[in-house]
């Protein structure tokens, strides 16, 4: 049995040149990047060098690299840190209704703390508009937060438009940038955003490890008091053979990029094509073009998502769905809901979403083994017809 | 997370399907996380069930509680049909996780919901001979 690992927006292994590039820092060059001795100081001229290589990545100046645990802290400091060490300016924030949870769920602890939030609704396709976004500022706003592109269905936001709203009217922008890692251009001059996050699992990097990018000017509070490292932006012992990981993952897949989506791009599509072949009625979720080239994200009418993803695990498929079941809740994905997918839709999808080393092998394999699957339960669905 | 018995009955279901002529069918739903359950069944002069078949929309442990319910009431009568709960079922599946317990262990009920049927078509029935 083929063993098909189809959830890259979930995680993806580490590359060993990665793993190798790491492996020193967890033994003999083990020392702190804050002691004064020689294995100290080494180890913070390899941080330096890590912070220099990943901004170059970004266009960005090594100063307004923060590194954190991952994307979920990023995205926190950049709207709890940005809202707290500004609110005498204002104390509404605008986000989408399609973030990811790490902002969705600290707007909505923002709001307990006494802001304002404005939830963007989106289109059918997971898009909100340059032009809805400028008739929600208000003058008491002060920041934006809208994800670069979606990590359920893909769909990518027109960011730098956006940012250019958020620009205009003098209020600072964030983007979520976790899923874009590895996919789409980092360049935070050309997308114009002052803060932008990143998680280096995404991009085949380790995990816990990840950074907020905050242009300079941009003032923010720190979420974790304690020591002075990160100009005194989030204190804590650097993840040495993290970052040094992180700074090799995004180098690598910067320079790998645009080869490998034309790749993916193709067989994303030729999975898209034959699943709508093969299978009568199921729906592509998410924006036909402007979409991640690894995602496929499709609603399978009649069946459930969770069943789907055991039947796929027999057969060696590893992939994810929106249902209730699988999004740790009791609801189906709020993504699905909120681009307007009614609930019974809303659990029967399927999320496929592919990588670097993704084959047309798998891809056909793909394309053998989930028209039955999906045959079988249907059969067993109440609420099918034939 | 799910126990070996679940998935087997998961896997290889060996109930699924519809009856006919049914005496009697049950639907079962949780509006919330989206489980559809329906139980149809066909008793003999005795009371005793002779076939019972389902079909769920839902997910492993909503279909897996659907065909240990039609297997562990398959002969027995209407009676001891009505003795068989949600829980009894989850615990012949050896156990179910905890978050499965409320949202996808309603076989028993949709199982009940159908004997109800089965009863009040019985009584119309009756009214309508009399």
């Amino acid at each position: 049995m083929l063993r098909v690992y189809l959830d890259h927006a979930a995680t993806t292994p580490v590359r060993p040149e990665v793993v190798e590039e790491m492996l020193p820092y967890f033994t003999e060059k083990f020392g702190n990047p804050s002691s004064i001795y020689r294995i100290g100081w080494e180890n913070r001229s390899v941080l330096d060098d890590a912070r220099d290589r990943i901004a170059a990545q970004l266009a960005a100046d090594s100063s307004e690299i923060i590194f954190t645990s991952g994307g979920s802290e990023a995205d926190n400091l950049a709207i709890k840190g940005y809202a707290l060490a500004n609110q005498k300016r204002g104390k509404h924030i605008i986000t989408t209704s399609v973030e990811h949870h790490a902002v969705l769920d600290t707007a909505k602890y923002m709001e307990k703390l006494g802001f304002e939030v404005t939830f963007l609704p989106v289109d059918e396709y997971g898009l909100v508009s340059p032009k809805q976004l400028a008739e929600a500022i208000r003058p008491d706003t002060i920041l934006v937060s809208i994800m670069y592109a979606n990590n359920e269905v893909g769909t990518i936001m027109p960011i730098k438009e956006l940012a250019k709203v958020a620009r205009e009217a003098r209020v600072a922008f964030h983007t979520d940038a976790v899923q874009a890692g590895g996919s789409l251009s980092l360049d935070v001059q050309d997308l114009g955003v002052d803060m932008l996050s990143l998680s280096a699992h995404k991009f085949y990097g380790p995990k816990g490890v990840g950074l907020l990018y905050v242009r300079k000017g941009i003032r923010l509070d720190p979420l974790i008091h304690g020591g002075g490292q990160e100009r005194r932006r989030r204190a804590g012992t650097e993840n040495v053979p993290g970052i040094v990981g992180m700074a090799k993952a995004l180098e690598l897949a910067n320079a790998e990029r645009e080869e490998n989506m034309r790749r993916i791009t193709a067989l994303r599509d030729k999975l898209i094509l034959g699943l709508r072949d093969r299978i009568p009625e199921i729906k592509l979720n998410g924006h036909p073009t402007q979409r991640l080239p690894n995602n496929v994200n499709i609603s399978i009418k009649y069946i459930e998502g969770e069943s789907l993803l055991l039947n796929l695990d027999m057969k060696g498929i590893a992939a994810s769905s929106g249902s209730a079941c699988t999004s740790g809740s009791l609801e189906p994905s709020h993504v699905l809901l909120a681009m307007g997918v009614p609930h019974e839709i809303a659990h029967g999808s399927l999320r496929l979403t592919l990588g670097r080393e993704t084959t047309e092998e798998e891809i056909d394999y793909v394309l053998a083994e989930l028209p039955p699957i999906v045959e079988k339960l249907r059969a067993m669905s109440p609420l099918y017809q034939e | 997370m799910y126990s070996e018995k679940v998935m087997e009955h998961f896997m290889n279901p060996r109930h699924v399907g519809e009856i006919s002529d049914a005496d009697g069918v049950g639907t079962e739903g949780n509006p919330v996380c989206g489980d559809i359950m329906r139980i149809y069944l066909k008793v003999d002069e005795e009371d005793k069930i002779t076939d019972i078949k389902f079909k769920t929309f839902g997910c492993g442990a909503a279909i897996a509680t659907s065909d240990m319910v039609c297997e562990m009431v398959l002969g027995k009568t209407l009676d001891e049909a009505m003795q068989v709960t949600n829980a009894v079922v989850a615990e012949a599946l050896d156990g179910l996780p905890p978050n499965k317990m409320h949202c996808s262990n309603l076989a028993a009920d949709a199982l009940h919901k159908a004997i109800e049927d089965l009863k009040s078509r019985r009584q119309k029935r009756k009214a309508e001979s009399s």
